[in-house]
């Protein structure tokens, strides 16, 4: 009893053939998209990087990237395959070759789905992992003159203007870490050095900001300085002023950038394994259709093709029996039935036996 | 004694009409190309119509309008070239393929001017920004009078992209008042005399906006009191240059349309090659076609040239056309005055004829 029995005339084999020949090629274009998609979100990962704690995103990047290189190469025989079906004789060429050929991309495109539902995944990861890097380029802020942490300030100043945020969580991180480095403080004010001392760990703590956090779409000049003493500036009220600087965290900015970027590339790759498993459902309706008019003999005859020969459970029993006897094949059965060739004499004697009494 | 004269079988004319028809639909795609260019010169110099006094708008026009008319003018030449591998279907392009080629000379011409021009633009950009960038840097504080208020945040923008400060340099905000007097103490004395000491009663400082800040500088922005080195520690005015964006935004903007231009221009200098080129083949054609059917037998060889005499006696030839022209409508050489009617001497010699 065959699983999703078709019948396919001749016509619709052919049909089918070309067809599917079309579909694999459009499959390496989607390769190609998959491929370029991975490297495209590899690239924005390392122009942040430090942005980001050590963790591991490159597995799943990686991952993406390869199994759209192999997409396209399993693809393109697929292409010349199905191009060669519709020639019964050109067929028998990779007739023990397309079962195989069917299993492989099958556990292929279940490599696939993984890898597509893996970009859902990373969401946690990424959240800590940018929590942690966001708290380390503030705190190397002020190291300009520290080789290997010079161009923190850079980025830092690059990322708030570029994400339009201000800080880990909010402008007031910057009211906890010392960003003015202790070369540009006058330690002949007495101010400056009163602060200082204040503080426990002996940091030039202010309630000021960099000038990147400032908000362009502010009808005011920015007022980066004093930013929680109202006094200090004409016509200002700290708790009502919204426009001033960017609300937003770059925590936050980053992670829905991210995230955007990952849901789109899982997506995109559930999309794309979609479309393959229905092209290889599309092969293995071909190749059951072409053995069974081998079978028949006549290349013109209808025939029937199926997804699988028999139920579900019976040909997971013959592939579990198929397996287990593999494993016998190495197996020297003690008792002298199990051998066929010890101890039975040859038959081809027999056969001469038989044919030297019939002929006189 | 025609010039560049090439003799063509039947086979060479036939594959001579199908590449030009397939280098007629490439030259449209290189049309749409022109027209492409001329859509995104046209929303390049839009995106910062702000700080332009006067709207630069004939350049791209011009190459819009020009690609458009590529793609026609190609779309209609390489029907012809298809219908000239048959003789009897190019009959119907014979007398308007002359004309056809003439004109489509003088409208590459066209083509090879814009090239020109967008060379030629740069001086005029340069004075329209000098006076806009001045505008709205005056603008720049009012940002509470409806048609100005986005004026600051399109400098500040500006400022940042381009990594410029200031018209020609950061000391243009210091002649600028761009602190509204809505947020001025006016309790405070500095602030009044500073008012009163300015002729036009503006507010004028040593300070940019935030936005004149390098990115690159290892050292926090300093944005007020910028000349007096007394006012920051370890801070010396003339040492400290790269503390603010040195480049005025003027010659940014002028850089950056200048590689947008030099690009624009070098693509529609080789399309105007390209264009002329083709053009060639198919005057070739023609005249090759044309002497097939002089000839009278279709599959014969034949001639084309680029011009059927030397080019002196061709010019003196077109003068005398001209010439002629003019005289069509001069009375005396009216040769329908005094003269018997031609057709009746016939009726006459035929019933002779006949009889």
């Amino acid at each position: 009893m065959a699983v999703l029995r078709l019948k396919f005339t001749k016509g619709q084999r052919d049909k089918l053939a070309q067809m599917l020949w079309l579909l694999n090629w459009v499959s390496v274009m989607t390769g190609i998209i998959l491929f370029s998609l991975g490297l495209f979100v590899k690239v924005e990962f390392s122009k942040k990087e430090e942005l980001m704690a050590d963790r591991d995103f490159q597995r799943v990047l990686n991952l993406l990237i390869a199994v759209g290189l192999i997409a396209c190469i399993i693809n393109l025989l697929g292409g010349k395959i199905c191009y060669d079906c519709v020639d019964t004789n050109k067929f028998l060429r990779w007739k023990l070759l397309i079962l195989p050929y069917i299993i492989c991309s099958f556990f292929f495109t279940g490599c696939m789905l993984v890898g597509a539902l893996m970009c859902y995944s990373m969401q946690e990861e990424l959240q800590e992992s940018l929590a942690e890097g966001l708290r380390n380029v503030m705190r190397y802020y002020k190291d300009t003159d520290s080789p290997g942490r010079c161009f923190l300030k850079h980025t830092m100043d690059l990322l708030q203007i570029q994400f339009q945020c201000c800080g880990n969580r909010d402008h007031r991180d910057w009211f906890h870490i010392q960003w003015i480095s202790n070369r540009y403080l006058d330690m002949s004010k007495w101010e400056v050095v009163g602060r200082l001392h204040s503080n426990v760990e002996g940091k030039y703590l202010l309630d000021s900001v960099p000038f990147s956090c400032c908000n362009t779409n502010s009808p005011r000049p920015c007022i980066q300085y004093q930013i929680t003493n109202n006094s200090a500036h004409f016509n200002y009220d700290y708790l009502t002023e919204d426009l001033n600087l960017w609300k937003r965290g770059c925590h936050q900015a980053l992670v829905e950038y991210y995230t955007k970027l990952m849901h789109s590339t899982g997506s995109t790759g559930l999309l794309i394994w979609l479309f393959e498993l229905s092209i290889l459902t599309g092969v293995r309706y071909l190749q059951t259709a072409m053995e069974n008019v081998l079978r028949q003999g006549d290349p013109e005859s209808e025939s029937d093709g199926w997804l699988l020969e028999n139920s579900l459970v019976e040909t997971a029993r013959n592939n579990f029996n198929i397996l287990k006897n593999l494993g016998k094949i190495n197996q020297i059965d003690t008792a002298t039935n199990g051998d066929p060739n010890i101890d039975k004499p040859s038959t081809a004697l027999y056969g001469l036996d038989n044919s030297g009494s019939v002929h006189p | 004694m025609a010039i560049l004269k090439v003799t063509f079988t039947k086979t060479k004319r036939n594959i001579l009409a199908q590449a030009l028809w397939v280098l007629n639909w490439v030259s449209v795609i290189t049309g749409l190309t022109l027209f492409s260019l001329g859509l995104f010169l046209k929303v390049e110099i839009q995106k910062r119509q702000e700080v332009m006094t006067n709207e630069i708008h004939m350049v791209p026009n011009m190459l819009i309008g020009v690609g458009l008319a590529t793609c026609s003018i190609n779309f209609l030449g390489g029907k012809i070239c298809y219908d000239c591998m048959d003789t009897t279907a190019f009959l119907h392009w014979k007398l308007l393929m002359l004309p056809y080629i003439i004109c489509t000379f003088f409208f590459t011409l066209y083509i090879l001017v814009g090239a020109l021009m967008c060379h030629a633009m740069r001086s005029d950009l340069e004075e329209s920004l000098l006076l806009g960038l001045w505008d709205a840097m005056c603008y720049y504080k009012d940002t509470d009078i409806p048609g100005c208020c986005y004026i600051k945040h399109s400098i500040d923008l500006l400022q940042m992209q381009f990594q410029c400060c200031g018209n020609g340099g950061f000391r243009d905000w210091f002649h600028i008042q761009w602190v509204s007097h809505c947020y001025l103490d006016m309790s405070i004395s500095n602030v009044v005399d500073q008012l009163q000491s300015n002729v036009e009663g503006k507010y004028l400082t040593d300070a940019v906006p935030f936005t004149c800040c390098n990115v690159h500088f290892p050292r926090p922005c300093i944005q007020h009191q910028i000349t007096n080195s007394s006012a920051h520690y370890n801070y010396n005015y003339h040492g400290a240059e790269l503390n603010l964006n040195q480049k005025g935004c003027r010659q940014a903007l002028l850089q950056y349309y200048t590689q947008i231009m030099q690009f624009v221009g070098l693509i529609v200098l080789i399309i105007w090659l390209f264009e002329l080129s083709v053009l060639t083949c198919m005057h070739f054609l023609q005249t090759s076609i044309e002497n097939v059917l002089r000839l009278g037998d279709s599959e014969s060889e034949s001639d084309g040239w680029l011009l059927k005499n030397s080019i002196s006696e061709t010019v003196q030839h077109n003068f005398n056309i001209i010439k002629n022209l003019g005289k069509c409508y001069q009375v005396d050489d009216d040769p329908n005055i005094d003269v018997s009617s031609t057709s009746r001497q016939t009726q006459e010699a035929c019933t002779l004829a006949k009889s």
